[in-house]
């Protein structure tokens, strides 16, 4: 039985014990959680920095700060979503009880990324224990030390058979997925996530893919230009660009070619001063390989700012690229890396055109001050989300289902969307064994009146919720003006 | 010379359609050597090209179009009715009543709630902000997905291929429906009639049997919702992994139903009986067997015995109201199920008329072939249990059903019956209805399936539902918190913003009350001037 076999085993069977599933045993879980980022700040810090070169305040500010606020959030509000959910009633149903009922799902799999690797790998694990499953943790590979110190340190704080964390490369991952799980949540990229959908279907397990691609920005000609722009490069360059919601590409008029330029220039300097190599807050490419690959998607570009690189380092400079064509090699796959191009179109149609005519993106950007031209580019375009005048922060509200579409992934999380995702939300109809004269209309045998009756069951339908609301106004507004005449009196 | 050699072979609406799809401008063709690849485009990658390009000019997306559509869809089952009976009845044996009680009634009311509440369903929605968009619009808005796969079962074709069809066009996408061909009158009768009514580009009809689905399910489609049993269900969310479109799967497996002693037990055999057989037994969510203890099994067999007589006389093969089985196939299949097992009851059949009649089993156990699989036919097994806890193991020990059925006055032991084992949903005290209620999500978990669909469930399973953010470009200086160079001081903003989780309803029910209350101080003070 391989090691992985064996956590999985092992997971399974915590979970058939049950004791993931009380509320309180939940909580304690996400409060041992909060604990692990209170007071382990520093290793966690030191890990980030070794693979990914990020400051200890950039570190909490994109990583552990909403994972605090993601498990704070749950722990409150975990007693609401967990309860029975009613449902509305119609004629057949007057008299029974009807609701949605949240359960766990059982064994879930989260594969997590290396750009973000706590808060892509453990927000989903967030949803998980509060929906009381168990669950396998797979951190990415590729950001060794962090995948270390997960390893290490949540087994300390969390329950280390229910929530068991499993270190490895590919094989590992395949021998995983070779396990059956009741849920696989999936953070990467579209290739591997096709593997992982193709996997889950031998055991008919649904998954979650959080997947990429190139997230568009229109830069309207129509708005404040030094605002938009440094909105954006903040939104590019956190994190040298290795974020699955960067603005991929620029889409902007040739007549503001130039002050985008300018200004995003001017916004790389204000952030990371005159040389980001030597900046704590600018971070590093993940590995060579990655190095290598953005460096290869500048051949065929012209490079207006920045191009500067290390690679003993896996250092790359801010850079933008100017008048980039569709066919450019940077165009012909997700960025990922701290290169922005401008592709110079001569409006918004061009603009709507040009997105729809690639994959469905996870992220789509419109700066404008004019309501017209962000509700046409909504309207006529598709993506996971969207967000006008602004970058990356349509991820920290977590009311806001985050997740793709098409290429860019499948199901969605944060906050109760989470919880959601990783349940079984089970349909609950209780009836009584009384009135069996109304069930008459359904059984053979069968007759043109019992039918007309069931048409009528069947097809009255009138808003229950509507009429009770009223009622209810109405009895308050009866109310209300008795006890204010007699006050008057 | 071309068009000769097209009209003689009879390709020459495939060509036309083709040319039409890749090739707008004809005269392009006109003299040119026929490519071969003009044959290689089989006719299902055809149609999907045309549903996809009818998608694209947009027109399915106005919710005036999607209600018209709907409301032609009405006025097909309204004028159609004749011919769906007429196929169901040479399908499977329904009559007129049958057809319209468990197949058209339903779609019907899911058709007249949807036009209904379409407008509400597809407007944004408001969701709770945070002290960082309180002046920010935030919303999730319901979007079309593109082209939807519709791969509909043969036990109830009209009901199960057409009620995913009304949230498909509800929710804006163009659908390709594959009726099933084992319930070939249907699938015929669909594929004649249905494009008379609903828009044939947008919703086309294709028919066929395994070849012709599996080169649909090669094509790429934006969701693929299927109905049918597991196994299939696998292959085809393996299809839709390499376009990584999302599935709903709704399957079955074996339904169990707990009678427990402590309940009306005629009452309770009745409805079993009634969900037992109708169709039957043809129904994904047929209680598939029974679990009860030795001491109420005589009662139970009696009282479905007694049922069984009222509903379909002492000869249900000549009561017009008992169906047939679908096929030879599964016939045989489920002759061979009852092998190894005591007929407690029924079990006379004819295999020159499909006939299998209501069977009641005993003697069965876990090990019996008629519980290694979902029966779907007329055969009731009744497995003796020690109690509800033996119950619960049993069901525990098998992959979770579609839906769950427990029988009894106490409430406790419903909510043990709840709490100790996972289904697509949970009945008590009656059998199939929950599949009626459109407000309760009906869909598997497991190997029952994934996906849940009905009334507005069906419209957000085949929406996108984009989260939207709208910001101004002004309030800059509140975002230098996020900015390099990070500190800790701008970190310590960010904390606050972050973290400060207020409940903006609650303050906006609490100011209001003070502006009620002083509204009324101030009068009351003006009224003592």
């Amino acid at each position: 039985m391989s090691r992985e076999q064996q956590a999985v085993a092992r997971a399974r069977k915590a979970f058939e014990t049950g004791r993931s599933k009380p509320l309180e045993y939940r909580i304690h879980q996400l409060q041992n959680l909060q604990r692990l980022f209170s007071e382990r700040q520093k290793e966690i810090s030191d890990a980030i920095n070794k693979d990914l070169k990020r400051s200890e305040v950039g570190m909490q500010m994109f990583e552990t700060l909403g994972l605090e606020g993601e498990i704070a959030l749950t722990i409150k509000k975990l007693k609401e979503w967990a309860a029975p959910r009613p449902v509305e009633k119609n004629l057949m149903t007057l008299s029974d009880t009807v609701y949605v009922w949240p359960e766990p799902l059982g064994v879930v799999l989260i594969i997590g990324a290396w750009n973000y690797p706590w808060a892509v790998t453990v927000q989903p694990l967030i949803g998980a224990i509060a929906a009381g499953n168990a669950a396998v943790v797979k951190p990415s590979e590729v950001c060794v030390h962090t995948a270390k110190v997960m390893e290490e340190l949540l087994p300390v704080y969390i329950d280390k058979e229910l929530y068991p964390v499993v270190c490895g490369g590919v094989p590992e991952t395949q021998e995983l997925l070779r396990q059956r799980f009741d849920h696989i949540f999936y953070t990467g990229n579209s290739t591997v996530g096709k593997l992982i959908m193709e996997a889950a279907a031998k055991h008919l397990t649904p998954v979650t893919l959080e997947l990429g691609g190139k997230s568009p920005c229109y830069i309207d000609k129509n708005c404040d230009l030094s605002i938009a722009c440094r909105r954006v490069a903040w939104g590019k360059f956190t994190n040298c660009g290795q974020t699955c919601i960067a603005p991929d590409y620029v889409l902007c008029e040739p007549s503001i070619q130039d002050r985008v330029i300018e200004e995003v220039k001017k916004s790389i300097k204000d952030f990371y001063t005159d040389n980001p190599k030597t900046c704590p807050d600018y971070g590093r490419i993940i590995n060579q390989r990655h190095f290598k690959r953005i460096m290869g998607l500048l051949e065929d570009s012209a490079v207006t700012v920045g191009g500067e690189n290390d690679e003993s380092n896996c250092y790359i400079a801010p850079t933008v690229l100017r008048d980039v064509k569709p066919e450019a090699k940077v165009m012909q796959e997700e960025i990922f890396g701290p290169l922005l191009p401008i592709v110079p179109i001569s409006g918004l149609d061009e603009a709507i055109k040009f997105i729809n005519k690639g994959e469905k993106p996870l992220a789509l950007y419109v700066f404008s001050s004019d309501d017209k031209v962000i509700n046409r580019l909504r309207d006529q375009t598709s993506s996971g989300g969207f967000l006008a005048n602004d970058c990356l922060v349509h991820f920290s509200v977590s009311s806001l289902p985050f997740g793709g579409v098409g290429n860019s992934g499948m199901g969605c999380y944060h906050g109760r969307f989470s919880f959601d995702q990783l349940s079984h939300l089970r349909g609950c109809l209780i009836k009584q064994l009384k009135m069996e004269g109304v069930n008459k209309m359904r059984y053979p045998p069968h007759t043109p009146k019992k039918l007309g009756w069931a048409r009528f069951f069947i097809l009255k339908t009138f808003n229950l919720g509507w009429v009770g609301r009223m009622l209810l106004l109405a009895v308050l507004a009866v109310v209300g003006a008795v006890v204010l005449q007699k006050y008057l009196q | 010379m071309t068009d000769l050699l097209l009209s003689r072979c009879g390709f020459r609406e495939v060509f036309s359609t083709f040319s039409e799809v890749c090739c707008p401008n004809l005269s392009e063709w006109k003299g040119d050597f026929i490519r071969p690849s003009v044959f290689t485009m089989s006719r299902e990658q055809v149609v999907v090209e045309r549903a996809r390009r009818a998608f694209q000019t947009g027109r399915s997306k106005p919710l005036d179009f999607r209600i018209q559509q709907l409301k032609k869809l009405q006025s097909f089952i309204c004028e159609r009715q004749k011919d769906i009976t007429d196929a169901l009845r040479r399908d499977l044996s329904k009559n007129e009543f049958v057809s319209e009680l468990f197949e058209t009634l339903v779609l019907e009311a899911e058709l007249k709630l949807t036009i209904s509440r379409l407008a509400d369903w597809a407007a944004p929605r408001p969701v709770e902000k945070n002290l960082l968009t309180l002046t920010d619009e935030a919303y999730v808005k319901p979007e079309p997905l593109g082209l939807v796969l519709i791969i509909g079962p043969w036990n109830y074709p009209w009901a199960l291929t057409l009620l995913p069809l009304v949230g498909a066009i509800a929710a804006g996408n163009a659908v390709v429906i594959k009726p099933s061909e084992i319930s070939l009158n249907s699938s015929n009768v669909m594929e004649e009639y249905l494009p008379q009514y609903i828009d044939k580009d947008l919703y086309p009809v294709v028919t066929g049997g395994a070849a012709e689905t599996q080169e649909l399910l090669k094509q790429k489609f934006d969701h693929i919702f299927y109905t049918g049993s597991s196994s299939v269900g696998k292959l085809v969310m393996e299809a839709a992994a390499r376009h990584l479109t999302p599935v709903t799967l709704e399957l079955g497996g074996k339904s169990p139903c707990y009678i427990d002693k402590n309940c009306d037990i005629t009452t309770a055999c009745r409805r079993i009986t009634w969900g037992k057989l109708t169709n039957c037994g043809q129904t994904c969510i047929a209680p598939d067997y029974v679990l009860c203890e030795s001491v109420v099994q005589s009662r139970v067999l009696e009282e479905i015995k007694k049922s069984i007589k009222e509903f379909y006389t002492d000869n249900p093969k000549v009561s017009d109201d008992y169906g047939r089985i679908v096929s030879q196939r599964h016939f045989k299949r489920l002759m061979g199920l009852m092998e190894g097992s005591t007929v407690a009851f029924g079990g006379d059949v004819d295999e020159s008329q499909l006939y299998i009649g209501p069977t009641v089993l005993e003697g069965v156990t876990s090990e019996s072939r008629v519980m290694k699989e979902e029966i779907f036919g007329p055969l009731l097994p009744i497995i003796t249990v020690d109690g509800v806890e033996e119950a619960i193991q049993f069901i525990n020990d098998r992959e979770k059903p579609l839906v769950l059925y427990v029988f009894s006055y106490d409430k406790k032991l419903i909510k043990r019956m709840l709490a100790e084992t996972s289904s697509g949903a949970l009945l008590a005290n009656d059998c199939l209805v929950h599949f009626i209620d459109s407000a309760l999500p009906f869909g598997g978990v497991g190997h029952s399936g994934m996906g849940r669909y009905r009334g507005r469930h069906s419209f957000d399973l085949l929406s996108n539902l984009r989260s939207c953010l709208i910001k101004q470009l002004h309030l800059e200086r509140v975002n230098s918190m996020r900015y390099p160079p990070h500190n800790s001081r701008r970190l310590g903003w960010a904390r606050f913003f972050l973290l400060t989780q207020i409940s903006l309803r609650r303050l906006g029910y609490v100011l209001a009350m003070l502006a009620a209350l002083s509204a009324f101080l101030v009068q009351k003070y003006l009224r003592q001037d």
